[in-house]
């Protein structure tokens, strides 16, 4: 049987009387795709940042690998080896790409607070290879020295990801990669996420764009009114009627 | 901040240090050649030098920064009281006692960000200024201010019947010997603290503050104070616990505030709690924004800058005008005297002011940022220069 890496346990969240999560239940597999897929408001971000710590729910609880998530901060989840790319990219829009990717490396190895007030960053050499290296995998070799604010939205999701593979977390959560790019940017950060696929990385991912969610889903969950409705594989999701219902609306008679 | 590599750090510091140590050569044509005056200078781009550790590379803007000059005078004119008129234990002690105070304050006013964060601190040194006035006199003695007295009476100081406010005990002297006439100076190891070798002691820890801010810009540790400013909610989802790398930043910039403090009362070892009121804290902020905040040399200079019209342009009076403008017919002079006359002797804050708001409004960078722009035009002139020169050379 294969590993569950991230186990969400009849989770429940409301805001002020709204529903915006009921019985939850998830489980993601070692080394699969998760991609979590619904309707605008179908509650997909709150359930991402229920598993991340931004939001505590109101009962039921996540597990990753055996430790509980909920109550922890964000940086004990992150320490755990739980890494997030965000709707927006989030980077740190002063600093250099180089530097933005030296900053996770550093907190990967260091742990989440180390008094090192002597020690040259420029001389961490093997962690600035590290960096590079990653910055050039993902086809950023040219920007390494470009403050983060001057790039285009790609290269920033770019950056990000960059980010948040030097860690090499265990499970990366994933907001909505390709929201707001163009299809050849699409396309081309379908091909980075099967890339890391082959790396056995698991990963959940939010998306609207079904074409992304169909070429890199190992499952599916669909998400409507805050429920699961469906689960699956992908051509188990296609042909479902609860699903083509919730995107389409209902048959008209 | 740019990365820098190891050689120019190298440079700037043997730069930074040979101007300090040429300073009074150097500043003699513009008046300021005399060492009250350039003890203020490193004295106060200590302050600014540590203020920036905070302000400059994690964004958080303390209003409170006098209350650590302040508690580091006080604690040093105690050791010049109880110990020795030696300065060493006086520095040490006062910085101490200035990190553990930042510490405390820290602690709270770290829970909070932005204009929270700022009002905070300056809450709290408001209350240490007050209480400075009130209920701590016995340590603080009130609006007289602490100061340096007399030795008391060997016989009532075998009985601890004292009045440590007006009476001194200086134990580490007396049992070295030392002979006291008078109220005595403050001292290394027998060299007075006062003329040339006072601004030279102030100078070494300046250059040795410098230092040590170019070590924390540069260190990892310096990189999360950067990110931590550029996206901190970020770098919480980086895996980096914020709150000790702020803290531990808000201690060293007290600790370097304490120690301004302590060299301040080095200088005249006299403390009152004028020193920690809010428009104490404000002028750090202006020294580090006028100067280039985040940049390694702009606080010192921004220190310098008003340090150097609060003492000259506030001596030029109107006397000086006239001799100034002698060259001119006797209406036009006087017309002259009084329109410079507002922006000098007692004005001089209004030519501050104008500086000031030139600068944030054309330069947010500070001053640094206009050497900055100096020296990239100057730059691209030469290429563009050289690219014409080769292209003719072609033809």
């Amino acid at each position: 049987m294969e590993n569950i890496v991230l186990h969400v346990n009849d989770v429940h969240k409301s805001f002020a009387g709204l529903h915006a999560l009921s019985d939850i239940d998830l489980a993601v597999r070692e080394g699969e795709t998760h991609a979590i897929i619904g309707p605008n408001g179908a509650g997909k971000s709150t359930l991402l940042n229920v598993c991340i710590g931004r939001l505590k729910p109101d009962s039921g609880s996540v597990v990753f690998d055996g430790v509980t998530l909920t109550g922890k901060k964000p940086y004990e989840i992150n320490q755990l080896g739980v890494a997030r790319v965000f709707q927006t990219p989030e980077v740190f829009p002063d600093l250099t790409a180089l530097d933005n990717v030296m900053v996770p490396a550093l907190a990967k190895r260091d742990g989440s607070f180390k008094m090192s007030v002597i020690k040259r960053l420029s001389r961490e050499k093997g962690l600035r290879a590290q960096a590079e290296h990653m910055l050039e995998d993902l086809g950023m070799a040219d920007q390494m020295q470009q403050i983060a604010s001057e790039m285009s939205r790609g290269n920033k999701r770019r950056l990000e990801l960059a980010m948040s593979l030097i860690q090499k977390p265990r499970l990366l959560l994933l907001d909505e990669p390709t929201a707001g790019m163009a299809r050849h940017d699409t396309n081309a950060t379908i091909d980075l996420l099967k890339k890391i696929k082959e790396g056995g990385m698991t990963k959940v991912i939010i998306e609207h764009d079904m074409h992304v969610v169909f070429s890199l889903a190992d499952r599916i969950s669909v998400l409507a009114g805050g429920r699961i409705i469906a689960q699956g594989t992908p051509d188990e999701i296609k042909n479902n009627p609860k699903v083509k219902e919730a995107y389409l609306g209902e048959e008209q008679v | 901040m740019n990365q820098g590599s190891l050689t120019k750090d190298i440079i700037l510091f043997v730069i930074f240090a040979g101007l300090v140590i040429a300073a009074p050569v150097l500043l003699t044509p513009l008046g300021a050649g005399y060492p009250d005056l350039l003890q203020k200078f490193a004295i106060f781009g200590i302050f600014a030098i540590g203020f920036n550790i905070l302000f400059g590379l994690t964004g958080y803007l303390s209003f409170g920064h006098a209350a650590f000059l302040g508690v580091g005078s006080y604690a040093s004119v105690w050791m010049f009281k109880l110990l020795s008129m030696n300065v060493i234990p006086a520095v040490i002690f006062s910085v101490i006692v200035a990190g553990i105070f930042a510490l405390l304050i820290g602690f709270i006013t770290l829970r909070r960000s932005g204009i929270y964060f700022s009002i905070l601190t300056l809450a709290f040194a408001q209350m240490s200024y007050n209480l400075a006035y009130s209920v701590l006199t016995p340590i603080t003695n009130g609006e007289t201010g602490l100061q340096v007295r007399q030795l008391a009476p060997s016989d009532r100081a075998a009985d601890y019947v004292l009045n440590l406010r007006d009476e001194d005990l200086r134990i580490l002297d007396q049992a070295f010997g030392v002979v006291e006439q008078g109220i005595p100076i403050t001292n290394l190891f027998g060299i007075k603290m006062s003329g040339y070798p006072g601004f030279y002691f102030c100078a070494v820890l300046l250059i040795i503050a410098f230092g040590l801010s170019i070590l924390i810009a540069r260190s990892n540790f310096g990189m999360m104070l950067k990110a931590i400013k550029s996206n901190q909610n970020r770098l919480n989802y980086t895996g980096v616990n914020t709150r000790p790398y702020l803290i531990t930043a808000f201690v060293i910039s007290g600790m370097y505030a304490g120690l301004a403090g302590s060299l301040l009362a080095v200088t005249d070892p006299l403390a009152g709690a004028e020193r920690m009121q809010w428009t104490a804290s404000g002028e750090v902020v202006l020294m580090t924004i006028l100067g280039g905040a985040g940049t390694l040399i702009g606080p010192v200079l921004g220190a310098t800058l008003i340090k150097y019209f609060e003492n000259i342009f506030s001596a030029i009076n109107d006397n000086v005008l006239q001799g100034f403008y002698s060259f001119l017919p006797d209406s036009l002079n006087e017309i002259a005297v009084a329109v410079s006359g507002m922006f000098v002797g007692k004005g001089w804050h209004l030519t501050l002011g104008l500086l000031f708001m030139v600068i944030v409004v054309f330069l947010p960078g500070g001053l640094m940022q206009g050497f900055q722009l100096i020296a990239n035009r100057f730059k691209r002139k030469k290429k563009t220069d050289s690219t014409q020169h080769s292209k003719q050379a072609a033809e």
